[in-house]
């Protein structure tokens, strides 16, 4: 057993554990975190995909011997006080969602993308979520809500906006 | 304003997008026992010996079950009566359910499963249909290894085909399609005060009801079952939850405590339901001019080790054998035949991508004999209004398949191809199909739905619907029905989680027919609440009621409106009923079984693919371009998720053209994950254009039709004939993986050039 800290969306966490347990049974069994979905196991499908220190990662191949001082984003740390990430808002709004297994994965890769690319092009997009498998949409409306998020990014990041918090946020 | 064709925001999508959707796996409750099930390694074998004494060594572990603890009956009941629960003494496939352990974690139960010994006696398997179907084949089920056969019998087969001037003779054959939803299976069986409540990934909650009733021996009315947010289905979750709820609740009866069974996605895939493996031997001839004379098909489907919905399956695919188009003479002949594989069963399209795949590689093929623009041909062979199909079914409505034809080819049929450059060809191919909405003839019992509305005091509104949302958008477009049907707005209205304690049985949630069943049980459930809302606005507003509208949250007469929550509480002072419950039978359908004729399904629905490729000669790659999707479906609904469930279907459609290819060797299975079995990612998703023909089924809600399996249907052969407008292969074995098509290119030299290089 042993013994790390790190730091799941806004709380610093110490647990006790097999070294050889995945992040994806710690998120899920131990912190109660259950929007992280398990669809493979086999980090093939990519439902599990959490933030790592601003990378996306299939949590189900992260063991917790790597998490020490990490910095994890789920998809329940993704809105804060009930207001969503435009992410979020457009995946609504494009209707980027049917059976949502894969949603909460496939969101963060398109989170994770934003926090580096702020004007992706499609084949960037594409890119960037071609390990989280969709087998509902087509990904054609995903790939629209992911645009369209980025556009509120950057109209939320333009000078003379409010957009200042937002921006410490997102780096 | 109507809410009826509008994009309203999906009911699920909130909780959807913050993670705080409840799957099954995210439920638990005290005392839970973790369930592993013990399968076979054999294709075919005896089993000699069981012994669970050193499995029940295992700490943690709490029970073994084998098919001597089923209290009931050891059948998963669904057609033919055929498959144990658990096997007895025989196995018939690799991944045969054998017995059960229970446990207090998953370690223990991985761990327990590991330690059981069985000693297995082998037996020869049979695992190619076609020779199962030999008559010096050994048997594995009944005389003959064929689970179900039918038939369509029309005209004169011989004298059709003498009066030909072209008749083209194929073989197709396609490969499984696993369903890939993402969730994989999962259920938890809940004891509670003798019954047994039943929690899961589910489509079809009566069919889990019916299968733990009868293997527990408990009537129907202690068995509940209610649908958890479900990960996708596409038919892979209408038959086998009924499996894997018998399985969990046969440790919770023993047990007595809560019992969650998930399935490892290696698991899933080796011993799940697929897309039926199909042989088509298909026979088709034309006049000069053009016009489809004879058809002949003989049509065969790998069905598996147990017949489970294969007859279904099968019978779909016998009734739409000859495609859209009007024949006067056919002979169509189909089998499900058993094998020592997997059972193979429900996968959106139902028997009709393999057989639409011939069908529509036939016609192109009979095109492009002829000298015939692809268009053109079908334009001359389409059914229309006042045609019989070939079961001799007479169309008097909602038939606009020549809508969607011209409408794709008016988008993008392009007479001019682009010149290719060197190795890189490109091609378009075009593909027809139609779809009886519905269940049919095949499936009459089961044509009705309930419904229940209850309009409550702030003028918010619950129902509750028979049939289950799976992602493909059920419970927005119910809700805009039942909100458009009353007057109130979208917003107000929510389903209850889908359980057998809210309606009676409603069948299933399959064949496209939960928008027209359960929107037409719920505008019947609507009536007389409507009434009582419609009588007391009609005091407030001090008019006739025949004056009253009700629309977007208001009762209006002429000028004059009032707030509908105002009227509701009102109705809620005068005690008028504001809760009631609604029933939908299916329009008639018939069937004869001996000359396939009738009308098996009550209204088609139709449609359009036209697919744009280029094809890499030197690598035999395939990237598909562009898809335009044009779907006939009475009324769209909600055009977001209509353009949703046809952009998630032509992607299906391509991985089914493309890559998804299964290949087991000795009856095992050897892709079981997605490193291996190969779905289409975002990188493949073409540009998708769908459209639609609104030509209101008069019988449907609002004039709906079914959509959600259509989008698959047409896809494949669009790409396999675009394939060959580039190239001059012809792909006969589906799917058209980059090997098939370089081995094609290397050694065929094309005797005819296609159309449209000529």
């Amino acid at each position: 057993m042993i013994k790390v800290k790190f730091k799941v969306n806004t709380e610093e966490r110490e647990i006790v554990t097999e070294p050889t347990k995945t992040l994806l049974e710690i998120l899920r069994d131990d912190l109660g975190l259950r929007g992280t979905k398990e669809g493979c196991g086999k980090g093939e499908c990519g439902a599990c995909t959490v933030i790592m220190d601003g990378k996306p990662v299939v949590s189900c191949l992260v063991l917790a011997c790597q998490l020490a001082g990490c910095q994890i984003t789920t998809i329940e740390g993704l809105s804060r006080d009930g207001k969503l990430d435009p992410v979020q808002e457009a995946f609504i709004e494009e209707g980027a969602v049917q059976c949502g297994f894969c949603t909460p994965g496939m969101i963060l890769s398109a989170k994770a993308l934003l926090m580096g690319n702020q004007n992706p092009t499609d084949e960037e997009i594409k890119e960037a979520i071609s390990g989280n498998l969709c087998r509902c949409t087509g990904y054609i409306k995903i790939i629209k809500a992911i645009q369209k998020a980025a556009k509120a990014q950057r109209a939320a990041l333009a000078p003379n906006t409010s957009g200042g918090t937002r921006k410490n946020r997102d780096q | 304003m109507s809410v009826i064709g509008k994009s309203e925001i999906r009911k699920d999508v909130r909780l959807k997008v913050t993670g705080k959707a409840v799957y099954i796996d995210d439920l638990s409750f005290p005392e839970m026992l973790w369930v592993k099930v013990v399968r076979s390694p054999l294709p075919h074998g005896l089993i000699k010996r069981f012994n669970p004494s050193s499995a029940l060594a295992v700490q943690g572990i709490v029970s073994v079950l084998t098919y001597k603890d089923i209290p009931g009956t050891n059948v998963v009941p669904i057609v033919l009566m055929d498959q144990p629960l658990l096997a007895e003494k025989v196995v018939r496939y690799i991944g045969e359910p054998i017995a059960l352990i229970a446990g207090e974690d998953r370690q223990a139960i991985e761990e327990g499963a590991r330690e059981i010994d069985i000693e297995f006696e082998k037996l020869p398997p049979i695992l190619d249909p076609l020779m199962a179907m030999k008559e010096d084949s050994p048997k594995i089920y009944g005389k003959d290894n064929i689970f179900s056969h039918h038939r369509i019998r029309r005209g004169n087969i011989r004298q059709g085909f003498e009066e030909c001037d072209l008749v083209v003779e194929n073989r197709y054959t396609t490969s499984y399609q696993e369903h890939a939803y993402i969730e994989t299976q999962g259920v938890i069986a809940v004891p509670y005060e003798g019954r047994m409540k039943i929690y899961g990934s589910l489509q079809c909650p009566f069919y889990v009801q019916h299968a733990v009733s009868s293997v527990l021996g408990l009537p129907y009315s202690q068995i509940e079952v209610i649908q958890t947010t479900t990960g996708g289905a596409f038919g892979g979750k209408e038959d086998v939850p009924s499996l894997v709820a018998s399985q969990a609740a046969l440790v919770a009866f023993h047990t007595k405590r809560p019992a969650k069974l998930i399935y490892t996605r290696e698991e899933d895939v080796e011993s799940m339901s697929k897309r039926h493996p199909a042989v088509i031997d298909y026979k088709s001839g034309v006049t000069k001019e053009g016009y489809l004379k004879a058809v002949q098909v003989k049509y065969v489907l790998n069905a598996g080790a147990y017949s489970t919905l294969s007859p279904i399956v099968l019978w779909r695919g016998t009734v739409h054998a000859v495609g859209p188009y009007k024949c006067p003479n056919v002979k169509v002949d189909s089998y499900a035949v058993a094998t020592n594989t997997v059972p193979c069963g429900a996968f959106r399209g139902f028997g009709m991508p393999q057989i639409t795949f011939a069908i529509e590689s036939q016609m192109d093929e009979l095109a492009n004999r002829l000298h015939i623009d692809p268009i053109e041909f079908r334009l001359r062979n389409i059914l229309r209004k006042g045609d019989r199909t070939v079961t001799g079914h007479l169309i008097k409505e909602s038939m606009e398949l020549e809508k969607t034809l011209k409408k794709a080819s008016q988008i993008g049929w392009k007479r001019e191809r682009e010149i290719s450059n060197g190795y890189k060809k490109r091609g378009m191919g075009i593909a027809c199909n139609y779809y009886g909405v519905g269940l049919g003839a095949g499936g009459r019992h089961l044509a009705k739905a309930g419904a229940w509305v209850s309009v409550l005091s702030d003028g918010s509104v619950n129902f509750a619907v028979g049939t289950t949302e799976m992602g493909q958008g059920m419970e927005t477009v119910l809700s805009q029905i039942l909100a458009n049907e009353l007057g109130v707005k979208y917003e107000r209205v929510s389903m209850v989680p889908t359980a057998t304690t809210q309606v009676p049985d409603s069948g299933p949630t399959v064949a496209s027919r939960a928008t027209v069943m359960s929107g037409n049980a719920l505008i019947k459930a609507a009536r007389p609440i409507k009434k009582s809302i419609m009588e007391v606005a009609s005091k407030m507003l001090k008019s006739p009621i025949s004056k009253v509208k009700l629309a977007d949250g208001y009762a209006t007469s002429g000028t004059k409106r009032i707030g509908l929550d105002e009227v509701i509480d009102k109705c809620f002072q005068q005690r008028k009923i504001m809760s009631s419950q609604g029933w939908y039978k299916a329009p008639y359908t018939s069937w004869n079984k001996a000359t396939g004729q009738g009308k098996p399904y009550f209204v088609y629905s139709t449609g359009t693919n036209l697919a744009e490729v280029e094809v890499n000669t030197l690598t035999g790659e395939v990237t598909v371009k562009r898809i335009i999707a044009v779907h006939d479906v009475g009324k769209v609904i909600n055009p977001q998720t209509a353009a949703g469930q046809v952009e998630g279907g032509v992607l299906q459609g391509i991985g089914y053209a493309l890559f998804e290819d299964m290949a087991p060797a000795g009856g095992k299975i050897l892709n079981t994950n997605f490193s291996t079995y190969i779905l289409p990612t975002a990188k493949d998703a073409p540009e998708i254009v769908s459209n639609f023909i609104e030509d209101p089924y008069p019988q449907g809600p609002f004039g709906a039709k079914g959509l959600g399996e259509q989008p698959i249907i047409g896809v494949a052969p669009a790409v396999i004939n675009a394939i060959f407008d580039a190239t001059g292969v012809r792909i006969r074995d589906l799917p058209a993986t980059p090997e098939k098509i370089i081995a094609e290119l290397n050694s065929h030299h094309p005797t005819f050039i296609p159309l449209g290089r000529r």
